[in-house]
C-alpha cells in the first residue's frame, strides 16, 4: 500500500513548492508597507535602533554561524561586518532623514519621501548575514517593508538573523509584517517573487544569473555585477602601508567580498620593497612551479572552482601539495600578461592574489584597464600612490565606479574604511548592467513627491515649516482585533436585544481584555509552539 | 467556458430568470427582482463575482464565509483538480485518507479537549449530527438556542431555530428545543435548571441575526452554567471560525474550550461541500459504542476532504492572521468615518474582526442599503432574522486597493440609502 503517506502534489498545477506561501508573505508586507509608510521620524529611529542593536548584540554568534553554515570565511573578519552593518550602519546615517519632509523656498518645491513599499531582498551565501542586516535597516530607515530570499546555502543563518531584527523591529513599533524571510529558498520561488507585482522593488546581490534575472522580471530592480579589482602600486607609494593593507584587505574575511583585490599591478621601481614588505605581512610569492600547481588547482579546466571560496591560503597549498609558512594569509601568484585565457586573471573569492609586474604607471594602467576587459566593469579598484596625476588618470581611465585610494580594497571600496557608503552591495553603473551607480544607500529605496509651485514670482509660496503629514503610531500595528463591544468604542447604539446583566463598568472591561488577551496568547502559544506573534 | 455551453445555455437573462421562476424557485426568483438585486452569478474570481450581463461587484457577502479565502481560490481549486485524478467522494463505510488526513489536521489546529470528528455534507447535517451527539452523551433529550437562532434547516437544526423557517414544515419541537433571549443569563440559567438539557447551542455571534456581540463574559457564564447543570457547550463556528475573527476559532477569544464545535460553509473553500463536527473524548461515546449510528454517503466526501485540508493550511498561515488584523483595522476605521457623516442613519457597527454587521436606523435598513450597494457594484446581505442589520463580511485576502475601493463604494451606498429610507418613511430615530 504504498499510497499512504505520499502526499497528493497539490501544488504541481499551480506554482512550485513554497511559492503561495512566499506570495501570501507579499501581501503581508504590503499592508505592513501600507502602513509603515505614514509613520514619524521619531518611531522610525527607535525602531531602526532596536534592530540595530538586536543585530549587533548576536554578531559573534551569526558571523560564527554563517562560517559553520556556508563553510566560507573568518569569523572573526564576519564579525568586523556584522557590527559594521548594524549599529555601524546606523551611525553611519545617524544624521540622516528620510521620513521629514524637505522645503526649498527658493525653487518653491516641498519634497515628501515616500517609500519604495515592498522591498525584496536577495541575500548571497558570502556576506549572508551582513546582507541580511544591511537590506534590512535600510529598509527600517525609509519606512519600507522586506522580505528577505536568503541563498539556499546560507539559508538558516540568514533567516535567523531577519527574524531576531524583525521581532525587535516589532517590539519598537514597527508594523507586523515589516520584516519577513522565505524559509526554503529554490529557483523558482525567487523567480516568481521577482515577477510579482506586489514586489515594488528587487534588490538583488548574488550571482549574475541572479541579477540578470532581477532584471528581467519586469519589476523595478537593483542589482549589481560581479567584481575583479585591480589594485595599482606605484612608486611614489609608501610600501610598506600599502603592502599591509593589501595583505589585510585581501585576506580579510579570506576575500569574500566583492571588493577584494584580484590583481596585484606594481612598477618595477616599487617592486623589490613592496615584495619583502609583503612577505613581512604574511604574503607568500609563489615560485612558477608552485603557482601553476595553484592555479591548476583553483581554476580546473580554467573556471574558478567554488570550492575555495574564502578559505584559508595555508589550506589551498596544502591541497595543491605546496609547503607554505603557517602564518600565510595571502598566497601571491605572479603573472606575465593580463589576457582572458590567462586563469589567474580573473576574479578570485579566495586568498590567491595574481601578481603583475609593469615597467612603469602608464603600462600599469593599462594592465588594470585589461583586469576589469575580464571582468569587474563598473565595480571597484584600488591604487597605492602618493602622486593625484596618477590617481586621477588612474581613476578616469578604468571603467570602475569607486577607487580605493591607499586603503585596502575590501572594506575600502565597501565604505567601511573610507568616506563612500557602507554597505554589502556595490553598484556597477551602466557599465556593470546595473541601475545603481553608488555603494547601495538608504536613499536608493526613498521616492519623492514634489509639490512645486508656479515659478511665477507673483504665486507666493505657502508656508510648510513644522507640518509633519506623519503620525506616531496608536500602540501595535495592526492591533489586535478586539470584539467592538470590548474595546471601549460601544459604537452600537442599538444594544444587543438583551434583558442581560448591566454592561460591566470600564475597569472591568478592561481586567476582562487583559484577561482575553492572556488566554488568547497562552493558547496561541500551545497552538504554534512559541510565536504567538505568528 | 468549454464544455459547460452546451450543458447550459440560455437566450436571455430574462428569459432565464422566467425559466427559474417555473422550474426552480418562484419567491425567491421573484424576490431579488423586486429587491432590486436582479443577480445572477457567472464568472467568478477572488472577491469578485460578476453578473451575467457582465456587472461586477465587490462579494462581502461570501455566503456566511463559504468564500472566505475568494471565489475559486488558485490553491484550493488546485488541490482539488489534482484529487479529482485520484479521488471520487469514496465510500463512507470505510477509513479512508482524505477524512483521517483532515480530521487530524482538524484536531491538532483545535480548541484544547476536542479529539474526534465526525463529517457532514453541509452546515445542517453537522448540527444535527453535534445534537444527536450530546443527547447521546448526556442521555438528555432538550436543547436549549438562541431566540432568532440560525443553525440550519436539517430536522433538528431547523428546530433549534426562529420559528419561521420551522413552523412553515411543521418542524418545531416545543416540548424538545427551548429558546432563551440572547445576552440573557437569567433566562439561560432558567433553562437549564431542571437538569433535563443536553446541550446548549450557540453561534459565536448569531450571524443571520445581524451579528449581535456576545456581552463581554457573556459565553463565557454560560459555559459555566452548562458545566454546572450538566448541559455540554455546542459552539456553532460555521460563520465565526476559519479566522474571520482574528483566530482561527472565535470562540477561543472567550476563553472557552467548547465540548462540541461544529465547521461548515469555508472549511473547504467554496469548492467542494463538506462540513464536521468536533467533539471531545467525553462526548464522543456513540463513535465507539455503533460507529455506523450516523451514516452520510456524501458526509465527509474526499474530495472536499482535500479542499478543505488547503483550506484549513492555508487559513493557518501566520500571514493571513497578520493579515486580517490589518483588514479589520482598515475597514473598522474607514466605516466609523462613514457613520461619522450619517450619524442618526449609519447607527451601529458591530464588529469582531471581519465578522460585522452595520446598523441602520430604519426596521428594514439594511434591504436599502442592500440595494444600493448592488447599483453601486458590492454585494453584501441583510440579516433575515433583523433586517435593520447589513452583514458584511469581508474576505481574508483582501488587499488594501480593494478595501479602499470597497469602502469608497460603500459610503456612496450608504448616503444613497439614507435618502431612499427617509423618502420611504418609517422610523427615524
Amino acid at each position: 500500500m504504498t499510497v499512504v503517506g505520499q502526499p497528493i502534489s497539490v501544488d504541481l498545477l499551480t506554482d512550485p513548492a513554497g511559492v503561495p506561501r512566499a506570495r501570501a508573505m507579499l501581501q503581508r508586507a504590503q499592508w505592513a508597507a501600507q502602513a509603515f509608510g505614514t509613520y514619524d521620524k521619531g518611531t522610525v529611529d527607535r525602531i531602526v535602533h532596536a534592530a540595530a542593536q538586536a543585530g549587533a548584540a548576536r554578531a559573534r554568534e551569526y558571523a560564527e554561524w554563517a562560517v559553520r553554515e556556508t563553510g566560507f570565511g573568518v569569523a572573526e573578519h564576519k564579525v568586523i561586518k556584522n557590527l559594521a552593518s548594524s549599529t555601524g550602519l546606523v551611525e553611519a546615517y545617524a544624521g540622516h532623514d528620510y521620513v521629514t519632509p524637505r522645503i526649498d523656498p527658493v525653487a518653491k518645491i516641498v519634497e515628501i519621501p515616500r517609500p519604495a513599499g515592498v522591498v525584496l531582498a536577495l541575500t548571497p551565501s558570502t556576506n549572508p548575514v551582513a546582507t541580511v542586516f544591511v537590506k534590512t535597516l535600510l529598509a527600517l530607515m525609509t519606512r519600507s517593508a522586506v522580505v528577505v530570499s536568503p541563498h539556499p546555502l546560507a539559508r538558516e543563518c540568514s533567516a535567523d538573523a531577519a527574524r531576531a531584527l524583525a521581532s525587535a523591529a516589532v517590539a519598537a513599533g514597527a508594523p507586523d509584517g515589516s520584516i519577513q524571510v522565505v524559509d526554503e529558498p529554490s529557483v523558482p520561488l525567487i523567480n516568481a517573487l521577482m515577477a510579482d507585482e506586489r514586489t515594488s522593488v528587487i534588490v538583488a546581490t548574488g550571482g549574475t544569473a541572479v541579477v540578470r534575472a532581477a532584471y528581467s522580471s519586469g519589476n523595478p530592480a537593483i542589482g549589481v555585477g560581479p567584481g575583479n579589482v585591480p589594485v595599482l602600486v606605484d612608486g611614489t607609494a609608501d610600501l610598506a602601508k600599502a603592502a599591509t593593507r593589501i595583505a589585510d584587505s585581501k585576506s580579510f574575511d579570506n576575500s569574500i567580498l566583492c571588493t577584494n583585490e584580484s590583481v596585484l599591478i606594481v612598477t618595477e621601481a616599487a617592486a623589490g620593497t613592496l615584495h619583502r614588505n609583503l612577505k613581512r605581512a604574511g604574503c607568500h610569492l609563489l615560485e612558477p612551479a608552485d603557482r601553476d600547481k595553484i592555479r591548476d588547482l583553483v581554476f580546473p579546466g580554467g573556471r574558478f572552482d567554488i570550492r575555495f571560496v574564502g578559505q584559508d591560503a595555508t589550506w589551498i597549498a596544502e591541497q595543491a601539495g605546496i609547503r607554505v609558512p603557517g602564518t600565510t594569509r595571502v598566497l601571491l601568484a605572479p603573472f606575465r600578461l593580463v589576457v582572458p585565457e590567462e586563469p589567474l586573471a580573473h576574479e578570485k573569492l579566495c586568498p590567491v592574489l595574481g601578481v603583475v609586474t609593469v615597467p612603469g604607471d602608464e603600462q600599469g594602467i593599462d594592465a588594470a584597464r585589461a583586469v576589469l576587459r575580464i571582468g569587474g566593469k563598473g565595480h571597484s579598484a584600488a591604487i597605492h600612490s602618493t602622486n593625484p596625476a596618477t590617481i586621477m588618470a588612474y581613476g578616469a581611465a578604468l571603467d570602475v565606479l569607486r577607487v580605493a585610494v591607499n586603503a585596502g580594497s575590501s572594506l575600502g571600496s565597501a565604505g567601511l574604511e573610507t568616506g563612500l557608503a557602507p554597505t554589502m552591495t556595490i553598484g556597477t553603473g551602466f557599465f556593470g548592467r546595473s541601475s545603481l551607480g553608488e555603494n547601495l544607500q538608504p536613499k536608493h529605496l526613498v521616492q519623492w513627491t514634489r509639490l512645486a509651485y508656479h515659478s511665477d514670482p507673483a504665486e507666493a509660496f505657502g508656508d510648510f515649516a513644522g507640518l509633519d503629514p506623519w503620525q506616531v503610531p496608536a500602540g501595535s500595528v495592526p492591533p489586535y482585533p478586539l470584539a467592538s463591544n470590548l474595546a471601549g468604542q460601544s459604537l452600537s447604539s442599538t444594544p444587543v436585544p438583551a434583558t442581560g446583566p448591566a454592561a460591566p463598568a470600564r475597569s472591568d472591561v478592561e481586567t476582562l481584555r487583559a484577561e482575553i488577551r492572556r488566554v488568547v496568547l497562552e493558547e496561541l502559544r500551545a497552538l504554534t509552539g512559541g510565536d504567538a506573534r505568528g | 467556458m468549454a464544455g459547460t455551453e452546451e450543458l447550459i445555455a440560455f437566450p436571455s437573462k430574462d428569459e432565464m430568470l422566467a425559466r427559474s421562476r417555473q422550474y426552480w424557485n418562484p419567491d425567491k426568483t421573484q424576490f431579488w427582482v423586486d429587491s432590486g438585486v436582479p443577480l445572477v452569478i457567472d464568472r467568478r474570481e477572488g472577491y469578485f463575482i460578476y453578473d451575467v450581463e457582465g456587472k461586477r461587484l465587490i462579494d462581502v457577502h461570501l455566503n456566511g464565509g463559504t468564500y472566505n479565502l475568494g471565489h475559486r481560490n488558485p490553491e484550493v481549486t488546485a488541490a482539488v483538480t489534482a484529487a479529482m485524478q485520484r479521488f471520487d467522494i469514496g465510500n463512507h463505510h470505510f477509513p479512508s485518507l482524505a477524512r483521517t488526513a483532515l480530521a487530524e489536521a482538524l484536531i491538532s489546529t483545535a480548541p484544547p479537549g476536542l479529539t474526534k470528528v465526525v463529517f457532514g455534507s453541509g452546515g445542517g447535517e453537522a448540527i444535527d449530527i453535534a445534537l444527536k451527539t450530546a443527547r447521546h452523551a448526556t442521555g438528555k433529550r432538550r436543547i436549549v438556542s438562541i431566540a432568532k437562532a440560525y443553525h440550519g434547516h436539517t430536522g433538528l437544526a431547523v428546530a433549534t431555530g426562529d420559528e419561521r423557517f420551522a413552523n412553515l414544515f411543521l418542524a418545531d419541537r416545543p416540548d424538545e428545543f427551548s429558546h432563551v433571549p440572547f445576552n440573557d443569563l437569567t433566562a439561560m440559567e432558567d433553562a437549564l435548571r431542571g437538569r433535563d438539557v443536553a446541550a446548549v447551542i450557540m453561534e459565536t455571534i448569531p450571524a443571520t441575526y445581524g451579528f449581535p456581540l456576545p456581552a463581554p463574559g457573556y459565553l463565557g457564564a454560560v459555559k459555566k452554567l452548562c458545566e454546572r447543570y450538566g448541559a455540554l457547550y455546542i459552539a456553532d463556528e460555521v460563520q465565526t471560525g476559519l479566522m474571520r475573527t482574528g483566530e482561527l476559532w472565535a470562540i477561543t477569544k472567550h476563553g472557552i474550550a467548547p465540548d462540541i464545535l461544529v465547521t461548515g460553509k469555508g472549511i473547504s473553500g467554496g469548492m467542494y461541500p463538506v462540513s464536521a463536527v468536533l467533539v471531545s473524548e467525553a462526548a464522543a461515546g456513540w463513535l465507539t459504542e455503533d460507529g455506523f449510528a450516523h451514516m452520510s454517503t456524501f458526509g465527509g466526501a474526499e474530495l472536499g476532504c482535500v479542499a478543505a485540508l488547503k483550506t484549513l493550511e492555508i487559513t493557518c498561515r501566520p500571514e493571513i492572521r497578520s493579515m486580517v488584523y490589518y483588514i479589520a483595522d482598515l475597514l473598522g476605521g474607514g466605516l466609523r468615518r462613514i457613520q461619522r457623516a450619517h450619524p442618526d442613519w449609519f447607527v451601529g457597527i458591530r464588529q469582531d474582526g471581519l465578522v460585522m454587521g452595520l446598523e441602520f436606523g430604519h426596521p428594514q435598513g439594511a434591504k436599502f442599503v442592500m440595494q444600493r450597494l448592488y447599483e453601486n457594484g458590492v454585494w453584501a446581505i441583510f440579516s433575515t432574522l433583523d433586517p435593520q442589520v447589513l452583514q458584511f463580511k469581508p474576505g481574508l485576502l483582501m488587499t488594501p486597493d480593494l478595501c479602499g475601493e470597497l469602502l469608497d463604494r460603500v459610503a456612496v451606498a450608504i448616503g444613497a440609502a439614507h435618502r431612499d429610507a427617509g423618502a420611504a418613511g418609517g422610523r427615524k430615530p
